[in-house]
């Protein structure tokens, strides 16, 4: 077993507290979801992601859901990463540009239509895409289409993401990781408010 | 040379939420069968998916595939008390039904019908969406699945006395809060490295 688990961290779920004895009727999705924070955190090998890569997605994503202890977690990741001060400085100002509410979006056309909904469609400012870099400037697009309007999901992303130099591979370990936080940001939330109603 | 995205064969999209068995086809490449190494056979867990475009497409990150695989089934298949299948189940088609994932909605609308054998709600849940009336147990599920699946998230203690008044211990309230966390998850992936085609 990992010796802390991130999501216990985050609720601040006690050895021996009640949270505890109910997160351990479900050993295998405690276990995994801590294994899955690893894998795409701190992964044996990084592949063609390099870390810092993925603490500025992972800052970025949970940022964008207003999730305040569970950002400064991913942020201190980032810090821990050696990012730069332009870089912290352009996360936070794309989290600041970025930022809004969902699910929204258009489903193919036929009678799903009529329960189209419209939103902000990210596109990254050209005074943050420098210091950004062409790479994350498409993993921070296509990670903010699947935050807030992951029906309106399309090949152009991708070949967007494949244009700047990401590998099919990547995509998916990128597109994991976006996944997986919109859960883990979930069950933190989610937890944290069952303990609070006790 | 950058990679490319696929161009999928000819085929009919659903446009209705639906029971129906539906195929997904990627928009990127899958890993062939022919190059699934050891390591990726045991990410995808069960034999019938080297068959499944959608896991060996996930296969190229075999590591999270197997963690996510693991964390799923463990979520919705641990029979150890909490919350019955079929209403993991329903969190599962709710939280599908307001992202707007038409393949994650139609399997796990199966399941939460056939569990339940409440076809008539199931039904009604992928024709009206999340706002309909499917009985006070089930409608508290639900809401509390849309609460966790809005971003900022709006899950509140509103919710969790509801599930109380409905009967829900705190384990069964921790099903349905990793139910719809996970399809939040499941949704993304889903939705945005394929497409759905109706069957045949």
């Amino acid at each position: 077993m990992p010796e802390t688990d991130t999501i216990d961290m985050l609720v601040g779920i006690t050895p021996g507290s009640a949270l505890d004895a109910i997160r351990a009727r479900r050993p295998e999705a405690r276990k995994h979801a801590e294994v899955s924070y690893r894998v795409l955190f701190a992964p044996e090998a990084l592949a063609g992601v390099s870390a810092q890569e993925r603490f500025a997605l992972g800052s970025f994503v949970v940022e964008l859901h207003g999730e305040v202890q569970t950002g400064a977690f991913y942020l201190a990741g980032l810090v821990a990463s050696g990012a730069s001060d332009a870089l912290l400085a352009a996360v936070a100002a794309a989290v600041g540009e970025a930022t809004t509410t969902g699910p929204f979006g258009s489903y193919p056309e036929g009678p799903l239509s009529a329960e189209n909904t419209e939103g902000i469609i990210y596109s990254v400012s050209a005074e943050l895409r420098a210091a950004l870099g062409p790479r994350l400037t498409t993993a921070f697009e296509h990670a903010h289409m699947l935050v807030f309007h992951p029906r309106d999901a399309a090949p152009e992303s991708l070949q967007a993401m494949l244009d700047a130099g990401w590998s099919t591979t990547d995509i998916v370990t990128l597109s994991q990781i976006t996944a997986f936080l919109s859960f883990q940001i979930r069950v933190v939330s989610g937890l944290r408010t069952l303990a609070a109603s006790a | 040379m950058p990679e490319t995205t696929l161009t999928p064969p000819a085929h009919t999209v659903p446009t209705v939420f639906t029971r129906a068995q539906l195929d997904w086809l990627p928009w990127i490449e899958p890993l062939a069968i022919e190059e699934l190494t050891d390591r990726h056979r045991t990410a995808l867990m069960e034999v019938a998916r080297i068959k499944s475009p959608y896991f060996r497409l996930l296969a190229r990150d075999p590591d999270a595939l197997e963690a996510r695989t693991r964390t799923d089934k463990d979520i919705f298949y641990n029979t150890d008390a909490g919350l019955p299948r079929a209403e993991r189940e329903l969190a599962a088609a709710a939280t599908s039904r307001l992202n707007g994932c038409i393949y994650c909605a139609s399997v796990h609308a199966r399941f939460s019908a056939t569990y339940s054998k409440r076809v008539d709600d199931v039904e009604k849940l992928l024709a009206e969406g999340v706002g309909a009336d499917l009985g006070e147990r089930w409608n508290a599920v639900v809401a509390a699945s849309v609460a966790l699946t809005s971003t900022p998230i709006a899950f509140g203690p509103e919710h969790v006395a509801r599930l109380r008044a409905s009967g829900l211990d705190d384990l069964a309230i921790s099903d349905v809060i990793q139910g719809a966390a996970f399809f939040n998850w499941a949704n993304r992936l889903m939705l945005s490295l394929g497409e759905p085609a109706l069957e045949g």
